[in-house]
């Protein structure tokens, strides 16, 4: 057993903050602090990235997960106005099911972490400049998947503008009965 | 500890349950959606520890000697993460998009009280 470093004791604590925030975003009744312990937990995945190497994509999850999408969520939180009481709190009969899937799915990945004979396990630390290569491997290796993702953005963007707009969804069945109504009243006319 | 592994496969197993367990048993949608964001995030650890760890050419700097058109070990993983955080953006946008149009409709936005699609 090696001796414990000082990037143990960082990979620990960046772990217990991980977990410990996931699982108050679980259990939490208030929505807003569900929203904030989310950002807190994507804050010690991005300290893990910098643990693994991959500075690039600690600083794309800080930007963008810690950013972004938890203050998305935030305004969504407040805009449906379902923030504390029973609404938000997990179903209590749910809760032994729940938690003996989470347990089944837990225990296979870890038989199988430890079953696998990994091949050639090494300990990857020469990446240097990390970010420069990545650069340059997006736009020639991996140069499909990220126009790709780009393409995937733009839809998104289309897609949600779409939904949110106002009267779309909300006033598509009265629209409907008025166009139904209006070509109905000639005819009904004509017949009398 | 930090130099293994199986610690960080076991951080993204154990995140990805924790998600799991809220997607099963929040009742909010927007809770619901918080877990998958958990998910997708162990997911992503996943992905970025196999690249570290099990990369391919990752070993050829070992010996020293570096190639003219020696781009660095291949970095799938860190393409891989940029995807599935691409996607997770998208999916945050459009899930809350549809949040906040059911909630317009049905004024609740409780996964069990919306079963329209039940017949």
């Amino acid at each position: 057993m090696p001796p414990t470093t000082t990037q143990d004791i960082i990979f620990l604590a960046l772990a217990f903050v991980t977990l410990a925030s996931g699982i108050a975003v679980v259990l939490l009744r208030n929505l807003v602090h569900a929203g904030l312990m989310l950002g807190l937990s994507f804050f010690g995945v991005a300290g893990l990235y910098l643990l693994l190497h991959a500075e690039f994509l600690a600083v794309a999850q800080v930007l963008i997960y810690v950013g972004a999408i938890t203050v998305l969520i935030l305004f969504a939180i407040m805009l449906t106005r379902q923030v504390v009481g029973a609404d938000t709190a997990p179903v209590s009969t749910q809760r032994l099911v729940g938690f003996a899937t989470a347990l089944a799915v837990f225990l296979v990945l870890v038989r199988f972490m430890y079953r696998r004979e990994w091949p050639g396990i090494f300990d990857n630390t020469e990446v240097l400049n990390a970010p420069t290569v990545l650069g340059r491997q997006l736009l020639t290796t991996y140069l499909i998947p990220f126009e790709v993702a780009s393409i995937l953005l733009l839809v998104a963007l289309v897609v949600a503008i779409v939904l949110a707009k106002e009267e779309t969804v909300v006033s598509l069945t009265p629209k409907l009965n008025t166009i139904y109504e209006e070509t109905d009243s000639p005819a009904k006319e004509e017949e009398k | 500890m930090s130099h293994q592994m199986t610690p960080y496969l076991l951080v993204g197993a154990a995140l990805f349950c924790v998600g799991i367990f809220g997607v099963l048993t929040r009742r909010n949608a927007i809770g619901v959606l918080m877990c998958i964001e958990l998910m997708l995030n162990a997911a992503n650890l996943n992905l970025i520890a196999f690249n570290r760890f099990l990369g391919p050419a990752g070993n050829t700097l070992t010996d020293g000697a570096v190639p003219t058109n020696y781009y660095g070990p291949l970095l799938g993983g860190h393409a891989f993460g940029i995807i599935v955080i691409t996607v997770a953006a998208a999916e945050a946008a459009i899930g809350l998009a549809i949040i906040i149009t059911v909630y317009k409709n049905a004024k609740t936005i409780n996964v069990d009280e919306i079963n329209w699609m039940k017949w």
